[in-house]
């Protein structure tokens, strides 16, 4: 019998609680725990019941020692991308479905040294590829505040985990808005780290060069305290930069006054829904009210060809990465063929969904000899007039503002016969993975009773300026406090 | 731009995919739709332009090469579908 414990609360809250004595955190696992099995969003690929438990015990003697830490006790669900040897990590593929890792990813090893306490492994999109969760092997996940619509992707399941309070904070990846485009449609928080700045060890590679680890929560604080464990150099992942990780928390008292924000013109043109509109120019108007100087002469021309430039090189990446599915080392193996060739082809068939074929083809033809300088050697070249344009621009400002999402969280089924339309929703959030800059997604709205999000970026490493603003806007508004009713 | 279905085989024969004849006609014609619209980077001029293989250009990452302990055989021979004497094991290469 789990006790009575409040779940709908930040992790800083379950933190002070945990201290206090409350309660423990085996009985908050417990209730975590009953609270997820309870339901049919399909948000969870594993529940890590036994480890979590025995997690939990540990917790409590930080607890009674007094060494806990702000996430000891906390139950946190992750990504099933993240490599963990307690139980089976899937990707959302069938050719994984049975894998067992032999090694922990660094931003686990760190957790569990924290003392947070792995609950779930999440549903995503099949090895992260996709922008609805309807790519997962099994199945889709729904968005909580209504049943029938997306929760969005990759990391679907991580932010409908903390979007139907079943945890506080969780782990997604983020390779061209997977964790602040289901942020948006979930109506959280999520944040993709500068590129380098969070260990990639022991991720299920897709697009290398792309993505990073972050962080969903419902504040700014709990946001903060998870990037403040996972962040930093790892000598087992060669692009973590060497750059102090600050005290993210630092200059939460400082406001808004004096922030200088540019506003993208590229961002708000055609294919805009207007609800969506309204409500980032309402968020707009507070932060000059509240002394933030805005600017909305800022140009980025080059933007928009993000989108080729990053359907070109994710799947080049992926289609290179994906080659390890071979069914020799481990995963779904076709024993019966005549030959190795013909083996390891049915067994890719079989097991890989149809976006990911579709991946892999798209980058095995834009990486094959005759069409690479057309289409990679292109893309890595228009990358860099993103990133200069970038460059030049956190020149001028400390922040961009922009929508997440042209639109908010559209309907099941509805783009998945039309693969194009469904990348056309990730337009504003794949610049800054090209660029590598940091950038949040928070809730500053509804539209049809649906999430709206508000994407802020920064200079690359300058996280800290990210959560400041957040942290400053959900003290003037309510937005991140609303929840789905089911 | 168009892909026909016979070079949609030649990729899947590279990306070592076995489609149905169903697959190879849906990938032509949603390759063909995607690469359209990847004509808007023919008009970006990037002449003397560097390619951008990773954001922060950094070189030359190098660690102590100190001894540690390597990953277990045997964990790692436990997912292999085929294993064989501490090794994988794969069908012959040579007829």
């Amino acid at each position: 019998m789990s006790k009575n414990i409040e779940l709908n609360v930040f992790a800083h809250q379950h933190s002070k609680l945990l201290n206090e004595r409350a309660y423990s955190a085996v009985e908050l696992v417990e209730a975590t725990l009953q609270n997820l099995k309870d339901h049919e969003l399909n948000a969870y690929i594993t529940v890590t019941e036994s480890l979590a438990l025995k997690q939990a015990e540990l917790a409590d003697e930080r607890i009674k020692l007094g060494t806990a830490g702000p996430l000891t006790g906390i139950p946190i669900a992750i990504k099933d991308l993240l490599s963990t040897v307690d139980n089976i990590t899937t990707a959302g593929s069938k050719i994984l479905e049975n894998y067992r890792p032999v090694f922990d990813c660094t931003v686990v090893e760190r957790l569990q040294n924290a003392g947070a306490i792995i609950v779930a492994k999440t549903n995503l999109d099949e090895f992260a590829m996709g922008s609805s969760n309807e790519h997962s092997a099994f199945g889709p996940v729904k968005n909580p505040w209504n049943y029938q619509k997306v929760s969005g992707g990759s990391s679907g399941g991580s932010a409908v985990a903390v979007a139907n309070r079943d945890v506080s904070i969780s782990l997604g990846t983020d390779t061209g808005g997977s964790i602040r485009q289901p942020a948006a449609f979930c109506g959280i928080t999520g944040l993709k780290p500068t590129y380098g700045r969070v260990s990639r060890y022991g991720v299920i590679a897709f697009g290398s060069s792309l993505e990073q680890v972050g962080p969903f929560g419902r504040d700014a604080t709990d946001i903060a305290n998870v990037l403040q464990i996972i962040a930093g150099i790892d000598v087992r992942d060669s692009t973590t930069v060497k750059i102090p990780v600050p005290d993210y928390q630092e200059d939460f008292d400082k406001g808004l006054a004096g922030l200088r924000i540019g506003v993208p013109a590229q961002f708000f043109q055609d294919g805009l829904d207007n609800d969506v509109r309204l409500a980032v120019e309402n968020a707009i108007e507070l932060f000059e009210n509240e002394g933030a100087i805005i600017d909305r002469s800022l140009q980025l021309p080059t933007s928009p060809a993000s989108l080729p430039v990053y359907y070109i090189i994710a799947p080049s990446e992926a289609s290179a990465n994906l080659a390890r599915y071979d069914g020799v080392k481990y995963g779904f193996s076709f024993l019966e063929g005549k030959s190795v060739d013909e083996e390891m082809s049915l067994t890719r068939s079989i097991g890989f969904g149809q976006e990911v074929k579709r991946r892999i083809m798209l980058g095995t033809y834009a990486l094959s000899a005759g069409y690479y300088d057309a289409y990679y050697l292109k893309a890595q070249k228009v990358r860099t007039l993103i990133r200069k344009e970038f460059e030049r621009a956190f020149q001028t400002y400390d922040l961009l503002l922009t929508p997440t999402t042209p639109t908010v969280a559209f309907g099941l089924g509805e783009k998945i016969e039309d693969p194009y339309s469904m990348y056309l929703n990730d337009l504003y959030t794949l610049p800054v993975n090209i660029s590598g800059n940091p950038a949040i997604s928070m809730p500053c709205g509804f539209s049809n009773e649906l999430p709206i999000g508000l994407q802020l970026i920064a200079k690359p490493f300058d996280e800290k300026t990210l959560l400041r603003a957040t942290h400053a806007y959900q003290t003037l508004t309510d937005w991140h406090m609303e929840q789905p009713q089911n | 731009m168009s892909l026909s279905n016979e070079e949609i085989k030649q990729i899947a024969l590279l990306a070592r995919l076995n489609l149905s004849e169903l697959e190879v006609q849906q990938l032509s014609n949603q390759l063909s739709v995607i690469l359209d619209n990847f004509k808007i980077l023919e008009e970006i001029d990037t002449s003397n332009v560097n390619p951008t293989a990773q954001t922060f250009e950094l070189e030359n990452v190098d660690r102590l090469d100190e001894i540690s302990t390597p990953i277990d055989r045997e964990l790692t021979l436990e997912g292999a579908p085929r294993s064989q004497d501490g090794y994988f094991r794969v069908r012959g290469v040579l007829e």
